[in-house]
């Protein structure tokens, strides 16, 4: 598609719609939002890059092709399963961190289970480009 | 004890990662074997942990049951994953020759073991709607294998495959709401136990029913059978043959699951019509492989005449027909598998399926034919073979209860069995090839012939020990059939409490 208002208002739109997906992606511990829908946003900023200049230039801007990212995300999500076994607890036990914890406050917690959801996070992102990219350029 | 359990699911989905990594290059193969090979020795491990230990359960991310994910193993779940590593092994020999480097870079093995990952996630779980995942990641990662380099029949039998998948997915989901709704606990063992507490039972037979004809589909039960035949014939043979093995099979698990540990409250009801959709499926499998002359449509719909046998043992209920539908679905993985393997190299000797195209296989390639006899009579019910006991098993079970008619059908399909694998016999391998063709299995390079008969031998070996010595698996079955049928250990393992 050649519009120069899509063209315009998508060089604004990609950069926010990935900050807000990571933004989803950290705030879905607690409250609604996870790895699952951060990634759909994601990908939804480089389906509409690919709308607006093409699926060759998206998929130059994403530099790794989407099948590397989905399969990164799987062993992302495999790891931090796997990262149990080093306290000795079941497979996908939550492993915590909390960094700089004193006696004032619990400090910066990071956990596994963060990391599970950034390789959903990535599976999502890395199936729905490859559905996407496909489909466009079959066309 | 919680990570044996999980090891069959980790395994074959770090395998899938590195081969996917590995794609371009040889190595990604022997990653399938090696990951394969890493598979049987922990389903090993945990076969002989279950059978000292009875049943065992861990529950996942140490969230406690029926609230976490609980992965359970009685000796069906172990028995299933080893048989499901056996055949991924064997499959993944076989491929080293079958698959080519077109279908690699695609990621062949990737797919490969993200289904048997999702197949022993199947077996293993012990939560309804994590039962459901695996279905999905079964169906994706099969459904890229079905298509996986895109002929146009492979397009046509995928969708039809999906499309029916997708339905019977929708049932089962509906299935599971309408269950929750109900009890509140999607955990099987939670389940076993809440349904008695149900007072409805005539919506509890309703969601009875949609369980039923979604795991049909799955195991391809009459009448719902139509995607397989119209699917299994058209992809890579090491895809075939590992569906063929194992995908109608975990329908079948999931209904003698839900069936015995859920459903038994209207056994009356539920396991009658189990009863005539065996009889049905049985002998409408056998007619429809009667009609076909494609050596891989022969065998589908064999596949779809086996299922009723399995499925006449769940039906019947008792402690040795049970037994039976156990022995029968393991004989049947193997043999089946088998069948598939050995029609992909009488495939590659005579160049093409189609029966009336090729021949000469008795006369040149007389230890393919050697093969070939094992696994079909077994398939057929031949004495000595797995097989003969497993249908043994079946019959005698029918005729405890004065089931007659039954058991007179399920001889009757047996008969009609041999009848195609005459066919098959008569027109591939002793009638001369019609181009005048010496199908001699020296055609093919020494390194490819050891990798595409190790496995058809191994597995034949596999048939022949269990009809010689079927005392072993009949031990394990009639012990699995137990628990089954008394799901108090299972529910003890899995929500803790005295056992």
């Amino acid at each position: 598609m050649n519009s120069v208002i899509l063209k315009a208002g998508t060089k604004y739109l990609v950069g926010l719609l990935l900050l807000v997906s990571v933004f989803m992606l950290l705030r879905g511990h607690n409250a609604p939002g996870g790895g699952f829908i951060g990634g759909l946003l994601g990908a939804t900023g480089f389906v509409l890059y690919a709308i607006a200049c093409g699926t060759a230039q998206a998929r130059a801007a994403l530099r790794l092709a989407p099948r590397t990212i989905a399969a990164a995300g799987l062993g992302v999500a495999l790891a931090s399963g796997a990262i149990a076994a080093l306290a000795g607890e079941a497979f996908f036990t939550g492993q915590w961190l909390f960094l700089g914890a004193g006696e004032t406050g619990k400090g910066l917690p990071i956990s596994s289970v963060l990391l599970f959801d950034i390789g959903v996070y990535l599976v999502v992102f890395g199936a729905i480009l490859t559905l996407v990219f496909a489909l466009e350029e079959e066309t | 004890m919680s990570w044996i359990l999980s090891l069959p699911l980790i395994i074959p989905f770090a395998t899938a990662i590195a081969a996917f990594a590995l794609r371009d290059r040889a190595a990604g193969r022997w990653i399938s074997v090696a990951g394969s090979a890493m598979l049987l020795g922990t389903a090993a491990l945990l076969m002989a942990r279950a059978m000292r230990h009875g049943v065992i359960a861990a529950q996942m991310g140490g969230w406690p049951a029926p609230f976490g994910i609980t992965l359970v193993a009685d000796l069906l779940s172990a028995a299933m994953v080893g048989i499901t590593a056996i055949i991924a092994l064997a499959v993944s020999i076989y491929a080293l020759a079958d698959i080519g480097g077109r279908l690699e870079r695609l990621g062949y093995h990737a797919l490969f073991n993200l289904l048997i990952g999702g197949v022993n996630g199947a077996f293993l779980t012990g939560d309804l709607f994590n039962l459901y995942v695996w279905f999905e990641v079964m169906l994706i990662a099969s459904f890229g294998l079905l298509i996986l380099g895109g002929r146009k029949e492979q397009i046509d039998g995928g969708v039809k495959y999906v499309t029916l998948n997708l339905i019977s997915t929708v049932l089962f989901l509906s299935g599971i709401g309408l269950l929750y709704g109900m009890t509140g606990t999607l955990n099987m063992a939670d389940l076993s136990r809440a349904v008695e507490t149900v007072e409805n039972h005539g919506l509890l037979s309703v969601v009875a029913m949609m369980f039923m004809v979604a795991f049909g589909v799955k195991a391809a039960l009459f009448p719902l059978f139509f995607w397989l035949p119209a699917a299994y014939h058209t992809p890579a043979f090491s895809v075939s043959a590992v569906f063929a093995g194992l995908l109608t099979k975990v329908g079948v698990y999931a209904l003698i699951r839900m069936f015995t540990l859920v459903f038994d409250h209207d056994t009356g009801l539920t396991h009658t019509i189990l009863l005539w959709v065996a009889g049905l499926t049985m002998i409408t499998g056998v007619l429809g492989a009667a009609a076909q002359s494609d050596i891989r449509k022969i065998l589908s719909f064999h596949i779809v005449s086996q299922i009723g046998y399995m499925v006449l043992g769940l039906a019947l209920l008792s402690p040795l027909a049970l037994a039976g539908a156990v022995f029968y679905l393991i004989h049947h993985i193997a043999v089946k598998a088998n069948l598939f393997l050995i029609a992909g190299v009488a495939q590659r000797l005579t160049g093409h399926t189609e029966l009336a195209r090729i021949g000469g296989l008795y006369k040149s390639a007389p230890l393919l034919a050697v093969l070939f006899l094992i696994p079909a009579f077994s398939l057929a019910g031949f004495p000595p073979l797995s097989g003969f006991w497993a249908k043994y098993i079946l019959v005698k079970a029918a005729l405890d209860i004065e089931g007659w008619l039954i058991a007179g059908l399920a001889l009757l399909v047996g008969l009609l069995t041999i009848y195609s694998m005459t066919k098959i016999w008569a027109q591939a391998f002793w009638a001369p090839h019609p181009e005048g063709i010496a199908p001699a299995l020296s055609r093919i390079a020494p390194g490819a012939r050891a990798a595409l008969l190790l496995p058809v031998a191994g597995l034949a070996g596999l048939t022949v020990l269990i009809g010689l010595m079927p005392q072993p698996l009949l031990a394990l079955a009639e012990a699995a059939a137990a628990q089954l049928l008394d799901p108090t250990p299972y529910v003890a393992a899995v929500l803790g409490g005295a056992p």
